[in-house]
């Protein structure tokens, strides 16, 4: 009875034929007050007097494979600039009969995080595999073993050198910046003010600043003789800098725990480490996923900052090429690839998080 | 209230203390939540503590297991004295278990995962043993079905049951219960007070913070008045209810009965 009472109202309220469908779309969404409507027809302008112009320069007059002095003829993109370009853009100057290594160990990193992205994989069995593979990435870039010619770090460059800075910039970051978190939250007050003094020193300087440090005032520090690998003090300034905005977020998730969840762990006999590591932090750290990624996001595209230290990321290794006559007065077009693969690393990162979150996000 | 009447509430069988409370006094900055304490529980003994809402109730149980510090007297559970020795801390929170108004379940383990946490950490029990323990006192509680579920997913009164559980799985000889009912939805009240009745029958130690006056008039041994963080007046269950010595005590039993 009480049944048939529903059907027979939602039969009687069907929607107004003018709220459905493509028109009732359109009049929903862009033309719903004059106010709208004005700015819909002004951004109809916008797209009709750009996009068709876009498209003839980028597909239909564009060269994709030419030499320099052609394109300068032509009048739309010089797509050729890549190809002709693409082992300086992609590996620097490494030694380029052996660029095969540093490709090889690009794509078996990349494997790696690709596998380790499945949650049913996080086994003992992955950790070696991440043991293992990081000391042939190490081989592959290094060589001087098995017969592979060593290659100085120096010679190092390109994605290579951006995926290396990245993934363990962020990798190293992550932990301590959770780290970080916790010693702010500690009720001893020496490692509280310690924590504190360097999360709020290290969000008041620019990571210029600190990648200027690192590779200018910190080895006049050092005694002579000793030299601290570039790539390595760079690494360290990404990680100390990351760091520290990780800490910030990650106390954000702190604060927003009950004390009750406390009060029951402790209860139950837990200490403060097993309080953290199995009742808080995975509830804490799952809240803070969208904060989190946003700060690894930008800490990625910020590695592009150590071409002010001379480093040869892979945006100094295009800009290289830009400044080879050759090519000179291409940079739409190399930039547009360059923030191509910039946008699949951030677009891979912010995908696998909304996923991880819907993952995590059943137990809660 | 409750029908089922699991035994008499004749004096706990044995006379060997498990908590003595002696001269307690607790501060809250200048504020003196808790002012002379003195308590004496039997193994076996259940207790009811009452009273308005602020009088200490809560804090005085959470002395018992170190959620609060005490600043003054002493505090005995099961023959250890409670000092800032984290060891002795720990060693008296495997023995006393808790149960909380908001049931503070993980909500990011399942039901069996709650269970089986403290005994695997805490314990050192097998994984494997531990998770059998936890489903035999999820059917004690009679919700075994649930344990794959995660604690959102469960009713109030179902969450509050497998605090119970989870408590009870760490084999503690004490349970405290700081009001475990009043969170929860009328309807909800008997399923969870049947499991604290049928625990009861089983000799369990317990101190409960509770206004069920059924759930007291069946199953405690004393029942305690606290007013200003003061222990009132003590009394068996029917002495308490149906001839309450102090004009604050009345005044009380006066507001919750009506
Ligand atoms: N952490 C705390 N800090 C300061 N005051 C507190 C704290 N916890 C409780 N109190 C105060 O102590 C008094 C007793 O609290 P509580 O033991 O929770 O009372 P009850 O459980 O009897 O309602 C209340 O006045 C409360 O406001
Ligand atoms: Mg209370």
């Amino acid at each position: 009875m009480n049944e048939d009472y529903r059907t027979t109202e939602s039969e009687k309220l069907k929607p107004p034929v003018t709220s459905v469908g493509v028109i009732g779309w359109l009049k929903g969404n862009l033309f719903n007050s004059w106010f709208n409507s004005v700015l819909t027809i002004v951004t109809l302008y916008f797209l009709w007097i750009t996009v068709p112009s876009f498209i003839r320069w980028a597909f239909v007059d564009s060269l994709w494979i030419s030499t320099g002095a052609e394109c300068h003829q032509a009048g739309g993109a010089c797509w050729s600039i890549i190809p002709a370009n693409i082992r300086f853009i992609l590996f620097g100057f490494f030694p380029y009969e052996s660029q095969w290594r540093p490709l090889l160990a690009m794509i078996l990193l990349v494997g790696l995080l690709y596998y380790s992205q499945n949650r049913n994989h996080w086994k003992k069995s992955l950790a070696y595999a991440w043991i293992l593979g990081l000391f042939i990435m190490g081989l592959l870039m290094k060589g001087g073993l098995f017969g592979l010619d060593s290659v100085e770090s120096t010679q190092w460059g390109g994605l290579p050198l951006t995926l290396l800075l990245s993934v363990f910039g962020l990798t190293a970051a992550y932990p301590l910046g959770v780290v970080l978190a916790l010693g702010r939250q500690s009720k001893m007050p020496a490692i509280k003010t310690v924590c504190v003094i360097y999360i709020e020193l290290i969000r008041g300087v620019p990571l210029i600043t600190l990648l200027f440090m690192s590779s200018v005032v910190f080895p006049l520090f050092l005694p002579e003789g000793i030299t601290v690998n570039k790539i390595l003090r760079a690494q360290a300034a990404i990680i100390l800098f990351t760091a520290a905005y990780i800490a910030e977020v990650v106390r954000g998730g702190l604060q927003g725990m009950s004390k009750g969840q406390y009060e029951a762990a402790e209860s139950l006999g837990l200490n403060y480490h097993q309080t953290m590591r199995l009742v808080i932090l995975p509830q804490a750290l799952k809240i803070v996923i969208p904060p989190t990624v946003s700060i690894l996001i930008s800490a990625f595209k910020d590695t592009s900052l150590v071409v002010i230290i001379a480093l040869y990321d892979i945006l100094k290794t295009t800009q290289s090429v830009l400044s080879d006559p050759k090519w000179m007065g291409f940079s739409a077009e190399a930039y547009i690839f360059i923030a191509l693969i910039y946008f699949v690393c951030c677009f891979s990162m912010s995908n696998y998080s909304r996923r991880l979150e819907k993952e995590l996000d059943r137990s809660l | 209230m409750n029908d089922k009447q699991p035994e008499t509430n004749e004096k706990a069988s044995s006379n060997e203390a498990i908590i003595e409370i002696i001269d307690m006094h607790k501060w809250f900055g200048e504020f003196h939540v808790l002012n002379n304490i003195n308590l004496t529980v039997q193994k076996q003994e259940r207790i009811v503590i009452c009273g308005p809402s602020g009088s200490g109730k809560s804090t005085l149980i959470r002395c018992i297991n170190r959620l609060e510090e005490h600043q003054r007297g002493r505090i005995i559970v099961d023959g250890i004295e409670l000092t800032n020795d984290i060891k002795n801390i720990e060693k008296i929170r495997m023995e006393v278990g808790m149960v909380f108004q908001h049931f503070n379940l993980f909500p990011h383990l399942t039901i069996v995962e709650n269970l089986a946490l403290g005994p695997i950490w805490v314990r050192k029990v097998p994984k494997k043993e531990a998770e059998e323990t936890a489903m035999h006192y999820l059917e004690k509680v009679h919700i075994a079905e649930q344990a794959k579920k995660y604690p959102g997913q469960l009713s109030g009164g179902q969450q509050q049951r497998v605090a119970i559980a989870r408590s009870l799985c760490m084999k503690p000889n004490v349970m405290l219960f700081d009001e475990p009912t009043s969170a929860l939805d009328p309807e909800m009240v008997k399923e969870v007070l049947d499991v604290m009745i049928s625990l009861a029958s089983e000799g369990m130690t317990m101190i409960v913070v509770s206004h069920e006056m059924g759930f007291a008039k069946s199953v405690a041994h004393r029942v305690l008045f606290m007013d200003f963080g003061r222990i009132v007046e003590e009394n068996t269950p029917v002495e308490f209810f149906e001839n309450p010595q102090h004009e604050r005590t009345k005044l009380f039993l006066s507001q919750i009965l009506h």
